[in-house]
C-alpha cells in the first residue's frame, strides 16, 4: 500500500506556511492594525549631533486641542540596551543628544496634522557639545566624551595572540599586506519601524505588537523602561517586513509607542518613516581593517595579522560584540597555526550600529580572501588550490576554541568550481571580463545566550485536541526567512504526520513559550531541535495510546505515516482513533520540546571575550562571481553568480535557496553600491533612491548548489543557511574585478568613481613605467 | 478642500468625501481599510504601493486619491476571487518570491498589469516591468520564477478553454 508509509515532509520543497496571507495582502503588520482608529504617535528628534539638554517646555504641546500625550525622558524609569553589560540608551534622550535625529519627546495626538503641530509646540534648548564623525576624530586626545564610563570615546578594546605569529610570518614565503575600509551599510528592509500599543488602564497593562526580531527582549526593555511588571506586558509579534539584524534589538519607537499609549490612556501607532527607519539605524559600522598574512609558497596559511577599527555611533548597542565577532570569527574557515588581532569598537556622534546580516564577520572576511586572492596570483596558485591547501577536517576545535562538528567546504569548492566552468574559462573571457572566487561561513546561532538565565535554548510546545489538529506554539519570531514553516516541517516529519494537520502559533508572548529571537541564525538549529523533542514526547504518548486500543506493548506498534498498525496484517488505526485513544481520561495534551547547547561548543577561556563565536555547528560556501567592467564608466555589470551553501540537510531546500540567494545579494548590494553617508552628522542617503538598495535591473541570476555535510548535533543533520554566503561575495566581486581590469579595490563600495579612480593611476602608472 | 471621490474600487462602486490632499495609498488603507497596500518609503522609492488605475500600475503614494475620480482602481485585495488564489498570487507562493511579503503586494500588482499587457513576456519585459519596485529579501530571482510560472499557468489555461 503506497500511502502507508511515513509522510516526508523535510527535504522536500515547501511553500511558506504564511505565504497565501502575504499574496493576497492579508497578513497583518503592525502599521496595518486599526489603520483609523488609533492614536498618531509621532517622536520629536534632535537637530544636533553632541549638546547638553539645557531645558524642554512641553506644556504648549500638552495644550494643544487633540493631544493625549506627551512624553520625554521624565517618563522612562530606566535606560535600556541589548547587552545587560551596555545598557546606555534611553528611549527618549535624557540630559544629552549623542546623534542627529535622536529622540527627544514624543506625542500622540487625533491625527497627523495636530501630532506635527504639537511636536513643533515643544521647546528644547540645546548647548551643543564637539561632535566627532569618525573613529579617528572621536579617538583624537582630548576628545570630549561622549559617556563619562567610556575613556577615549572607546567601546571596548579587544585583542588576542595565539600560536606564535612572528614565528609563522617567519616561516612564510610570501608575506603580503592589505588595508580596507568598508562604507556604513544599512539594512533597509521593506517594512519601516512600526509598533502599535494598547494600555488598559484599568487593570494596568499593555499590549503591544511591535516590528521585531525579537520579542522577549522587546518585552524585557519596556518593563525595565516603563517600569512595569513582566507579566502585565503581552508582546504580539504581527508578520514583519524583514529585519536582517537591524531588529535585534529593542528599539525607541517600541518603547515610545508604550510609552504614550500608557499616558494616553488608550491605543496608540508610531509608524516611522523610511528617514526615520535610516535614523534608527542599527547596521553595519563603518570598519577599517588592516591585515598581514604569510603563505608558503604551496598556499599554506601560515600565521594572519590584523587589526580591526569600527564606528560604532552614538551608544553600545551590539558593539561589543561585533568587535569580538570580528577577531574570532577569522577562525573556524580555514586551518592555520597562529593569529593576532586587535580591535577598536569606537563611539561617535552618529546613530548606532548594530548587528547587520554576517554580524561582524563581513569586513573581516572581505579583507582576507582578497588578501589571499592577490598573493596566490603572486605564487602563481589557483584560488580554489589556496583555499584547499588550508582546509579543516571535521570534527576539530579550532585554535581559539571553537566546535567544528561538520565541513562541507571542500565539497562546496568542488561544485563552484564546476558550477561556474571556472578551469575552462578563467582567463578565457575575453576583455574587461571576469572570474572571482571567495568562501565565507557563519554560525548557527551563539552557544551562549546574551541572557543567559539557566532555561534551555528553545522550548516548543505541541497541542493536541479532539479534532486531530496539532497547534505548534513557539516564540520563534518569524521574520520572513520561513522559521514557522521550518520548525513545523521538523514536527510533521518527526511525527509522520501531513503538514496541514499542524497550525503554527508563533510568538504571543501569552500563549507561546519564551524564544530569545531570530538572531545569529539560531532558529533552524535551536528550535527545530526543540520541536523535534516536542514531537517526540507527542508521538510516545500517541503510540502508548495505540498500544493500549491494539492490545499490543508500545515497541510493537508501527508508525506509518498517519496509520498505527501491530504489523502487517493489522489494518491499524487512523490518526484520529488514535488520538481519541490518547484523549480517553486525559483530555487535551499539551507536551513540550527542549533543546540545550553542549557545553563544549561554548567557546574557550583563552581571552578575554574568546567564547564569541561558539556555535553548535558553522555553515560553509564557496562562491564564484562573474563580472563584466564597463572600461569607459567604469561601472561594474555582475553576470552571474555560482554559489554552494553547506547548510547540512536542507530542511526546506526551496527556503535554502531563497535565503542564500537573498545573501548573496545583499553583498552585492555592499559590493558596489549601498553607503550609509553623513555630512556633518547628518545623514544624506536617508531614502533608497540615494541610498542604493540594487533593483530588479542590475541583479544577476544567482545559481545555488545544496551541500549537505550533515552535522551530528543539527536538527535532522541541518545547520544555518541564511547568513553565511553574504560575506564571501564582497571578496569574490573584487578579485573579479581584478582579474577583469587588473586592479584590485580595497575600499567599499566598489563604485563606478571609485573603479574609475584605480584604473586612472593603473593607466598612469603604466605611462611612468 | 473636500471633495466626491466616485470610483470603482476592486470592481465595486463607491462614494467617499475626501480632504484634496489625501493620498490614493491613505485613502486606500484608512478610508476603505483596504492595507494589502503597503507603504514602505517616504514617497516614489520603493514601489510596495503600486495599485492598478486603470489598468495601468501606478504608485498610491504618489497619487491624489481626488484625481482617481470615476477611475477603476484594482489593488492586492481585491484579486483572490472565490478564496482562490490568483496564477500570479500562487507563483509568488510556490516559488517563494515572498519572503518577508511586504513588497509582495506591490510586486503582484506590477506582474498583474504586465501579464495583461504581455501574457507571454521574456526575462527582460518582467525585469522592466518590475524595475520600480524594491524587494530586499529574494534578490529577484525567485521573482522572476513566480512570474514565469505564472505566465506559464495563464497559457495553459486558454490553451485548455
Amino acid at each position: 500500500m503506497n500511502d502507508m508509509r511515513p509522510i516526508q515532509t523535510i527535504g522536500v520543497p515547501q511553500p511558506l506556511v504564511d505565504g497565501p496571507e502575504k499574496t493576497t495582502g492579508k497578513a497583518m503588520f503592525a502599521a496595518d492594525f486599526d489603520a483609523a482608529e488609533a492614536l498618531v504617535g509621532r517622536i520629536l528628534r534632535c537637530p544636533v549631533a553632541h549638546a547638553n539638554i539645557i531645558s524642554m517646555d512641553t506644556t504648549a504641546a500638552e495644550a494643544l486641542p487633540g493631544v493625549m500625550a506627551v512624553v520625554t525622558e521624565a517618563d522612562c524609569a530606566d535606560s535600556y540596551g541589548v547587552l545587560p553589560i551596555a545598557m546606555n540608551e534611553w528611549a527618549l534622550a535624557r540630559g544629552r543628544v549623542r546623534y542627529k535625529g535622536e529622540p527627544v519627546a514624543a506625542v500622540a495626538a487625533v491625527d497627523v496634522a495636530t501630532a506635527q503641530r504639537a511636536l513643533d509646540l515643544i521647546k528644547v534648548e540645546y548647548a551643543e557639545l564637539p561632535a566627532y564623525f569618525t573613529a579617528e576624530a572621536a579617538r583624537a586626545e582630548g576628545a570630549v566624551l561622549l559617556h563619562e564610563d567610556k575613556p577615549g570615546n572607546i567601546e571596548r578594546d579587544v585583542e588576542f595572540d595565539l600560536g606564535d605569529v612572528d614565528a609563522g610570518m617567519a616561516e612564510a614565503d610570501l608575506v603580503r599586506e592589505i588595508e580596507v575600509q568598508c562604507a556604513e551599510v544599512c539594512q533597509v528592509q521593506m517594512e519601516p519601524h512600526a509598533a502599535y500599543a494598547e494600555y488598559d488602564p484599568g487593570r494596568g497593562r499593555l499590549t503591544i505588537r511591535p516590528s521585531t526580531q525579537v520579542p522577549y527582549y522587546v518585552h524585557k526593555m519596556l518593563a525595565r523602561t516603563l517600569a512595569m511588571g513582566e507579566n502585565q506586558i503581552r508582546v504580539i509579534k504581527p508578520h514583519i517586513g524583514g529585519g536582517f539584524g537591524a531588529r535585534t534589538e529593542t528599539l525607541q519607537s517600541d518603547l515610545i509607542a508604550a510609552l504614550l499609549a500608557r499616558k494616553a490612556k488608550g491605543t496608540v501607532k508610531v509608524v516611522l518613516s523610511r528617514e526615520e527607519t535610516f535614523i534608527t539605524h542599527r547596521g553595519r559600522p563603518e570598519s577599517q581593517i588592516k591585515m598581514k598574512v604569510g603563505m608558503k609558497a604551496d598556499g599554506t596559511i601560515t600565521a594572519v595579522d590584523f587589526s580591526a577599527v569600527q564606528r560604532g555611533g552614538a551608544y553600545s548597542g551590539y558593539g561589543i560584540v561585533t568587535i569580538l565577532y570580528a577577531g574570532s570569527m577569522i577562525y573556524g574557515l580555514y586551518s592555520f597555526a597562529s593569529a593576532r588581532f586587535t580591535g577598536h569598537r569606537v563611539l561617535t556622534n552618529t546613530p548606532p550600529c548594530g548587528a547587520f546580516r554576517g554580524h561582524g564577520t563581513v569586513k573581516t572576511r572581505f579583507a582576507f580572501e582578497n588578501l589571499i586572492d592577490g598573493m596566490a596570483a603572486e605564487l602563481g596558485l589557483d584560488p580554489f588550490a589556496v583555499r584547499r591547501a588550508n582546509l579543516l577536517v571535521a570534527p576539530t576545535m579550532t585554535e581559539n576554541d571553537l566546535l567544528v562538528n561538520s565541513y562541507g567546504l571542500d565539497q562546496c569548492l568542488d561544485w563552484a568550481e564546476k558550477a561556474s566552468g571556472w578551469k575552462e574559462r578563467k582567463g578565457k573571457l575575453g576583455p574587461n571580463k571576469g572570474l572571482g572566487m571567495a568562501c565565507s561561513h557563519y554560525i548557527s546561532g551563539a552557544s551562549k545566550p546574551k541572557h543567559w538565565t539557566g532555561e534551555p535554548h528553545a522550548t516548543i510546545h505541541l497541542r493536541l485536541d479532539w479534532d486531530g489538529g496539532i497547534t505548534l506554539l513557539t516564540g520563534a519570531a518569524e521574520i520572513g526567512q520561513g522559521s514557522s514553516t521550518v520548525i513545523a516541517q521538523c514536527a510533521a516529519e518527526t511525527l509522520g504526520v501531513d503538514m496541514g494537520r499542524i497550525r503554527v502559533i508563533a510568538s504571543d508572548s501569552a500563549v507561546t513559550p519564551k524564544d530569545n529571537g531570530t538572531y545569529s541564525s539560531r532558529v533552524t538549529f535551536m528550535v527545530g531541535n526543540a520541536s523535534i523533542d516536542a514531537a517526540q514526547n507527542l508521538k510516545a504518548k500517541l503510540v502508548e495510546a495505540a498500544a493500549r486500543k491494539l492490545e499490543i506493548a508500545p515497541e510493537d506498534v508501527e508508525c506509518l505515516g498517519e496509520v498505527y498498525r501491530g504489523g502487517q496484517q493489522d489494518q491499524g488505526l487512523t490518526f484520529d482513533e488514535v488520538v481519541m485513544a490518547a484523549l480517553e481520561g486525559e483530555g487535551t495534551i499539551t507536551v513540550k520540546g527542549n533543546y540545550d547547547t553542549i557545553p563544549e561548543s561554548w567557546g574557550g577561556r583563552k581571552y578575554r571575550g574568546a567564547a564569541i563565536g561558539g556555535t553548535m555547528a558553522f555553515s560553509y560556501a564557496a562562491q564564484v562571481v562573474e563580472v563584466t567592467v564597463d572600461p569607459h564608466t567604469a561601472e561594474i555589470t555582475v553576470d552571474k553568480v555560482w554559489v554552494a551553501h553547506d547548510c547540512g540537510r536542507a530542511l526546506n531546500p526551496l527556503a535554502v535557496e531563497g535565503q542564500v540567494q537573498g545573501s548573496v545579494w545583499m553583498g552585492m548590494g555592499q559590493a558596489l553600491s549601498e553607503e550609509t553617508k553623513f555630512f556633518e552628522g547628518l545623514p544624506i542617503a536617508a531614502n533608497m533612491l540615494d541610498y542604493r538598495v540594487p533593483t530588479i535591473m542590475e541583479s544577476p541570476p544567482i545559481e545555488v548548489g545544496i551541500i549537505e555535510a550533515m552535522d551530528p548535533h543539527g536538527p535532522f543533520g541541518a545547520k544555518e543557511a541564511g547568513e553565511g554566503s553574504l560575506s564571501g561575495f564582497l571578496p569574490a566581486l573584487t578579485n573579479a574585478v581584478a582579474d577583469a581590469v587588473g586592479v584590485r579595490p580595497t575600499e567599499l563600495p566598489v563604485t563606478p568613481d571609485r573603479l574609475m579612480e584605480l584604473l586612472e593611476k593603473k593607466a598612469r602608472d603604466e605611462r611612468t613605467a | 478642500m473636500k471633495t466626491i471621490l466616485s470610483l470603482t474600487l476592486n470592481g465595486q462602486a463607491r462614494d467617499d468625501v475626501v480632504p484634496g490632499n489625501m493620498l490614493l495609498v491613505d485613502y486606500l488603507r484608512e478610508k476603505a481599510g483596504l492595507t494589502g497596500t503597503k507603504i514602505g518609503c517616504d514617497g516614489g522609492e520603493c514601489g510596495a504601493c503600486t495599485v492598478l488605475i486603470d489598468g495601468r500600475p501606478r504608485h498610491a503614494c504618489l497619487t491624489l486619491a481626488a484625481t482617481c475620480k470615476n477611475s477603476s482602481v484594482e489593488t492586492v485585495d481585491g484579486l483572490s476571487k472565490d478564496g482562490r488564489l490568483t496564477a500570479i498570487q500562487r507563483g509568488f507562493n510556490e516559488k517563494l518570491g515572498s519572503q518577508c511579503g511586504f513588497c509582495t503586494p506591490g510586486m503582484v500588482m506590477a506582474s498583474e498589469a504586465l501579464l495583461r499587457r504581455n501574457p507571454d513576456p521574456n526575462e527582460d519585459d518582467i525585469r522592466a516591468a518590475l524595475a520600480a519596485n524594491i524587494c530586499r529579501c529574494t534578490g529577484y530571482v525567485k521573482i522572476i520564477e513566480a512570474v514565469q510560472f505564472a505566465a506559464a499557468e495563464l497559457q495553459k489555461r486558454e490553451v485548455a478553454v
